[in-house]
């Protein structure tokens, strides 16, 4: 394992104090439990937003807790949930007396970590709504497995309804906006190698020199087939076509396209795969208003990537362009 | 027949030490169908639990059960913390106030922490997780019980079917947890969940063995 980091057990709590050393303009951290807030956290009369997962995913969640986004991310060990502890914590901290609102991935630690801790946030009446981010087409809902998983559209989610937030919304009207934003996003991943989980300290998965996996999770967890490597035309395709028909994206729809790197991938290659994804979506009659490309929702040192696409409509849009100011996305303040 | 406060705090360490042994067997199983860190979780969460279970005085079983429960409950995450702390936290609930648990004391424990167990993760045996491992230990030791067996030989029953059940999770096709996203490709390994409370009921059994 070759890593730039000082004994696997410390990974976590020292890249949380290089955080609060980076970023104390933006976020206060706690070291017991783990969690970080806002600055100005709470903001009185503001509904909250908290969010949380396993680490290895940076910038999300941590990097997008500011002014316009999340109020709190509670951070767990690598790929592994957060503890209603921390949960309970960062939502205490953050409730400015509006409620507050759990935006939860879909996986199966992750919500029964955040239902605990809901569970014991509304035993100290603080009013509580959760929501549950499950966009990834690669994986088949129903009612014989554990869903979706929550991917990409979890880092567009956390902006639209931290711009809601931000003007004022009510508890009930920011939620529904997390769940119009779940509904009309769908993301799919692939990976072109394995990572390795400091603790483990071998590849998740191995992959061989000529292969690529299609569907892959954003844990390491092996996608739902494995394919000769292609092209970045042909990856563009076996992304954006199940996504496009799963919702379905119909011509004139104008959408919000995210090329998003699992990690290792360099910017360079995004852009040729938004280069390749532009003719696709045109071909579909689709228009891409607004575009996110860069690694936000990464999976350590994993070289692959995701393509997120959001069904965009006027308010949608203007949340997305509303300022907003975090140590990993920033514009317009 | 009965086990004494000592023999529970023996049967917990004797469960975190068999789980130091074989984190790494338990990881490896979890990075075949999830995501490698089921052995190095449940180790950190047992290896936290020790210091806690020293520290308590008296000699209440449900007390000091309870105190692991809440400890992989913080310390754990993943699916694991809440369930294991629940699994715990509901042992604990039933024996409170105890200081020696007889056999029906064993098996409505048993029972409790099973249930609260499904609550939590709403798994049916068959869905690929720990239930496979504990549905067929309880009814196995409640029916021992019910037949007059001795405690040690109800624990060896119970930890046989937890045991089978655990084996009996390899052809399946997860139906819950990170190992439900493979679909047919999780058949032919043996679920992690269900390894490590094959473990937890196997150490009861060997603990316990003369009670």
């Amino acid at each position: 394992m070759k890593k730039l980091i000082n004994r696997p057990e410390d990974v976590v709590s020292e890249a949380l104090q290089g955080i609060a050393h980076a970023h104390s303009d933006h976020v206060r951290v706690s070291f017991d439990p783990y969690y970080m807030v806002r600055a100005d956290a709470p903001v009185t009369g503001k509904v909250a937003l908290v969010s949380g997962g396993g680490s290895g995913h940076e910038p999300m969640h941590g990097g997008f807790v500011g002014m316009g986004m999340l109020d709190a991310a509670c951070p767990g060990e690598v790929f592994t949930s957060p503890t209603p502890d921390q949960m309970l914590e960062a939502t205490k901290a953050v409730d400015g007396g509006a409620g507050v609102v759990h935006i939860v991935k879909n996986y199966t630690g992750d919500i029964l970590n955040f239902e605990m801790a809901a569970d014991l946030a509304k035993e100290e009446s603080i009013e509580v709504e959760a929501v549950v981010i499950d966009d990834d087409v690669a994986v088949k809902d129903s009612l014989y497995t554990a869903g979706r998983r929550g991917v990409g559209t979890t880092v567009l989610a956390e902006k639209i309804c931290g711009a809601a937030a931000e003007q004022g919304r009510s508890l009930k009207e920011v939620s529904d906006i997390c769940r119009t934003v779940n509904s009309r996003g769908r993301s799919m991943g692939m990976a072109l190698t394995s990572c390795i989980v400091p603790a483990a300290g071998e590849p998740t998965f191995q992959l061989g020199d000529d292969e690529m996996e299609i569907g892959i999770g954003i844990h390491g967890e092996p996608g739902r087939e494995r394919a000769p490597i292609a092209s970045a035309k042909e990856v563009v395709e076996r992304l954006a076509e199940p996504i496009v028909s799963d919702l379905p994206f119909e011509r004139g729809d104008k959408v919000l396209a995210f090329v998003n790197s699992m990690g290792g991938t360099p910017l360079i290659e995004l852009y040729v795969l938004y280069n390749d994804l532009v003719a696709f979506l045109d071909g579909k009659g689709l228009k891409i208003t607004r575009n996110l490309i860069g690694p936000y929702i990464t999976s350590l040192e994993m070289a692959g990537c995701s393509i997120t696409l959001l069904k965009l409509d006027d308010e949608l849009t203007s949340l997305w362009d509303a300022p907003v100011n975090t140590p990993g996305l920033r514009w317009g303040a | 027949m009965t086990v004494v406060y000592d023999d529970v705090l023996q049967w917990v360490r004797n469960f975190a030490a068999e789980i130091s042994d074989n984190k790494q067997h338990l990881s490896k199983l979890d990075a075949a169908i999830g995501d490698g860190d089921h052995g190095a979780n449940m180790d950190r969460g047992m290896q936290a639990a020790l210091p806690k279970l020293e520290a308590v005085s008296g000699d209440d079983v449900g007390a000091a059960l309870k105190g692991v429960g809440m400890t992989l409950i913080s310390k754990v995450g993943g699916a694991a913390g809440p369930l294991y702390g629940t699994l715990f936290l509901q042992l604990g609930a039933a024996t409170a106030g105890k200081s020696e648990l007889n056999a029906h004391d064993w098996s409505s424990a048993l029972e409790s922490a099973v249930k609260g167990v499904q609550a939590r993760g709403k798994a049916e045996p068959g869905d690929k997780t720990m239930i496979d491992a504990l549905v067929p230990a309880r009814d196995a030791f409640r029916d021992a019980v019910e037949g007059g067996v001795s405690l040690g030989d109800a624990l060896q029953r119970s930890s046989d079917a937890a045991k089978e059940g655990m084996k009996a999770t390899i052809p399946l096709v997860a139906r819950k947890g990170r190992a439900s996203y493979l679909g047919e490709r999780s058949a032919g390994h043996q679920d992690p969940g269900a390894t490590s409370s094959h473990m937890l009921l196997r150490i009861a059994a060997e603990t316990w063995k003369d009670s």
